[in-house]
């Protein structure tokens, strides 16, 4: 694989010295120069009539810039954001118009919502056509407008290199982002000068605001008066590269440390003050003491509704800190009383110089004990189950026992939660996750996504029985590449997730949640794919082991226990006080059942 | 408590930016009342003046909405009180009727409108002032029988001793003119 840094073609182009006149190429060949002055070496598509001056033009680069044919664009998008979250560039997708473009929305939308660096090229239909319903125009712009940090429609090559240049800078900087460039076809044919300047700055657009050097003052003071300061970390720490400034604040605090979903990994797993994950399928103790913290120090997280639950009962009793890149975030959901507006890797340094060095045994012991009470009443239980059948839990455990670096990424369902629940980090970037939008299908392709992006890393993918078959079809790409991705079909026959809520909320009428499945293996084995199955505690730890140790790709479906429910819950729209421990209770907000 | 706000957002000059804000209050479930487009006092850049009815906490949340918008300088909103307004109204009457009876000039004078064009057919009637003013013309003018009437919307400027110096919104002006390029090279950087 070609290293980021392999940019030297494009450079000398660039370079004002070198005494050439600027070479004459089509747009397409624009486009494929742009990306590579870009550092670009990887990118996900799939080919379609608007953009085929592209793709040709990318034959003659193939050493260069290496593309990985998917098999539906929402593999490409998926594989793209998997590419950018392992690796923390920018990820890059091609598809053609109309449909392709389309077929690109879902993993856009995810994207944004997840804060993801992405750059989506889309085919147009000749600029004279626009507008006239010509044979696969569709107004891509229009409809990416929501979900994309950045879009911008390319009619003229001449436009091609500034227009991808803009996108980089747009989709790594500050709050990172999707954007889309949409290009006519007859930009792509049309030649032009090709010379490419990146972007370093725009007129309307403050990636990182300034820090305001009394928000500091103020944030460091409240820390330091705290009696029972919570922190909860995000997604920012990761984007921003912070993870070492976050663990010279967070000690220095002495506060316990709770995790977003999208934060897991950001701190290792097994650090004294980590106190587990919030959320709805979150950890009982900061959930909980959630409420009774005096000082919540939010970072890089932005108070989500699956985080907060009902904000008419959010640490009402808290003053609040929040250190954010996006002013937007800042007020948007929860009041806060200091704003830490700016980059963390700048602003937790700054911070942690005024601090007080601090420790807050008898409020960490308060974790421990809610802790001791989620120990037994629900993870002894789920890790060490009595029963016949195996369950998620220990299949995750399993995992951590035999690798526990590996590079886990999720579909969307109750395996997610367990895999956030259970899974052990040792270091950043090991959890890749659709968070905010909940995609499902997205984990085959964004594990193929980071694996090219992380050679070096055993990357397992922890899929559901319905989620596989959103995107099953990119086991096509595992095969072409001979990429050793690993895939868990943790199979419970049923679209799990809904059928919990069916049970708890909905009078246990099952409409559309049992699944007649296929046989998993016979498609890898078509696939050519090595496989197995397991339905047995026994024969867990050899198949696990199987599956890491195998040289290539491997599918290990594990039959687990059909009507298992992930617990504990906080019922929608009750307080985070509240989270319920086990069935008895699910559905009130009384939380006293045994067992 | 739902009040009149009204949004100054300066953005650049690209296509599909009026769609990217609008679509900021159709999400936050607005209907926009008013809306005015016109070049800002700094040419190239433009001004979007839109009116809705919100209570303030969304008013707010909007603006930071709009002001995340890549190619948005700056999102103000304005309470009325803060604001000057005004609007145009133009009416077209018949001209026999201007011609035939002296009621419909009577009307004009009395409304302070003035007539903008008239030929043989028909008469065009300005009218600039507050929407109350404007209606109450139309509510006159229907004596005699309008053909067809317009209204601008409001446009506003704020009382506050401002000007529409963008300087300290934009990071070219902000920032010194030159920064450092990922291969460590410095480069100049265009304002
Ligand atoms: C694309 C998409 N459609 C529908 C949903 C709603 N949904 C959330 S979880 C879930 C069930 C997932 O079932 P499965 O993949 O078998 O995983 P499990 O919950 O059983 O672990 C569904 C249908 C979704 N998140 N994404």
């Amino acid at each position: 694989m070609k290293s980021a840094s392999n940019t030297s073609d494009p450079m000398t182009i660039n370079n004002p010295l070198a005494d050439q006149e600027l070479p004459n190429v089509s747009g397409a060949e624009s486009i494929i120069l742009s990306l590579l002055a870009e550092g670009v070496s990887q990118v996900f598509g799939y080919p379609g009539g608007a953009i085929m001056p592209t793709y040709d033009a990318l034959m003659d680069y193939e050493d260069q810039l290496e593309h990985i044919m998917v098999r539906h664009e929402q593999g490409a998008v998926h594989a793209a954001q998997g590419y950018a979250r392992a690796s923390g560039k920018v990820g890059v997708c091609l598809a053609t118009s109309g449909l392709g473009a389309t077929n690109l929305i879902t993993g856009i939308a995810d994207a944004y919502l997840d804060s993801t660096p992405l750059v989506c090229i889309t085919g147009q239909v000749f600029a004279q056509l626009l507008g006239t319903d010509a044979f696969q125009e569709i107004d891509i712009l229009d409809i990416s407008t929501p979900v994309t940090k950045w879009n911008i429609k390319v009619t003229q090559a001449s436009e091609i290199p500034a227009a991808i240049a803009k996108a980089f800078y747009i989709a790594k900087s500050g709050r990172p982002g999707p954007v889309l460039i949409d290009i006519t076809k007859n930009a792509q044919i049309d030649c032009m000068a090709f010379d490419y300047h990146p972007c370093y700055q725009l007129n309307s657009y403050q990636p990182t605001p300034q820090p305001d050097e009394l928000a500091l003052v103020q944030a460091a003071r409240l820390i330091n008066v705290a009696k029972k300061p919570l922190v909860l970390f995000g997604q920012g720490l990761i984007l921003g590269a912070a993870e070492q400034e976050f663990l010279a604040f967070a000690e220095r605090c002495g506060a316990p440390l709770a995790a977003t979903i999208l934060g897991l990994s950001a701190l290792p797993t097994n650090h004294p003050q980590y106190v587990g994950m919030l959320g709805m399928h979150g950890n009982y103790a900061p959930n909980t003491l959630t409420n009774e913290c005096d000082v919540l120090i939010a970072v890089g997280m932005r108070f989500d509704d699956r985080v907060t639950s009902n904000l008419d009962f959010y640490a009402k009793q808290a003053k609040v800190i929040h250190f954010d890149i996006d002013p937007s975030e800042i007020n948007k959901n929860v009041a806060v009383d200091v704003a830490v507006l700016g980059d963390v890797k700048h602003t937790l340094p700054a911070v942690t110089k005024q601090l007080d060095a601090n420790k807050h045994p008898q409020w960490l012991a308060k974790f421990h004990q809610l802790h001791a009470i989620e120990q037994h009443k629900i993870i002894a239980k789920d890790l060490e189950p009595k029963t016949d059948t195996i369950n998620m839990a220990e299949v995750i455990k399993c995992l951590n026992q035999q690798d526990d670096n590996c590079l886990i990424v999720t579909d969307v369902g109750q395996h997610q939660m367990v895999a956030c629940r259970y899974a052990k980090f040792s270091q950043s970037r090991s959890l890749i996750t659709s968070g905010g939008l909940g995609t499902m299908g997205f984990c085959l392709p964004a594990a193929i996504g980071a694996k090219f992006a992380r050679p070096d890393r055993q990357v397992v993918g922890i899929v559901g029985d319905g989620g596989v078959q959103m995107t099953i079809q990119e086991l096509g790409v595992l095969m072409q590449h001979q990429l050793p991705v690993k895939i868990i079909i943790l199979n419970n026959q049923f679209l799990g997730m809904v059928r919990q809520w069916q049970e708890l909320y909905f009078d246990k009428r099952y409409a559309s949640t049992e699944l007649s499945n296929p046989n998993f293996g016979l498609i890898a084995d078509g696939y050519g794919i090595n496989n197995a199955k397991v339905s047995s505690r026994a024969h867990l730890a050899d198949a696990v082991h199987t599956m890491l140790s195998h040289p290539g790709a491997f599918v290990l479906e594990v039959m687990v226990a059909q009507q298992d429910n992930v617990f504990p819950i906080i019922t929608p729209g009750a307080s985070v006080a509240d989270m319920c421990l086990g069935t008895n209770t699910a559905g009130t907000s009384d939380d006293n059942s045994e067992d | 408590m739902t009040k009149n706000y009204t949004f100054t957002i300066y953005s650049n000059d690209q296509t599909g930016i009026l769609n990217r804000i609008s679509a900021v209050f159709s999400r936050a479930g607005l209907n926009i009342e008013a809306l005015s487009v016109c070049e800002s006092t700094h040419s190239g850049l433009f001004r979007h003046n839109v009116q809705v009815s919100c209570d303030a906490q969304t008013g707010f949340r909007v603006s930071q909405q709009l002001e995340r918008q890549i190619e948005v300088i700056k999102a103000d909103f304005y309470h009325q009180d803060e604001i000057i307004q005004q609007e145009l109204a133009l009416y077209k009457i018949a001209s026999k009727s201007m011609l035939e009876q002296t009621l419909a000039e009577q009307i004009i004078h009395r409304h302070h409108a003035r007539v903008l064009s008239m030929n043989s057919e028909f008469t065009v009637i300005e009218k600039i002032g507050k929407r109350a003013e404007s209606q109450a013309l139309f509510d006159d003018l229907s004596t005699v029988g309008v053909l067809e009437f317009v209204r601008s919307g409001p446009v506003s400027i704020s009382k506050l001793m401002t000007t529409e110096s963008l300087q300290e919104d934009m990071p070219v002006f902000k920032q010194h003119a030159t920064c450092e390029s990922e291969n460590g090279q410095t480069v100049e950087t265009s304002s």
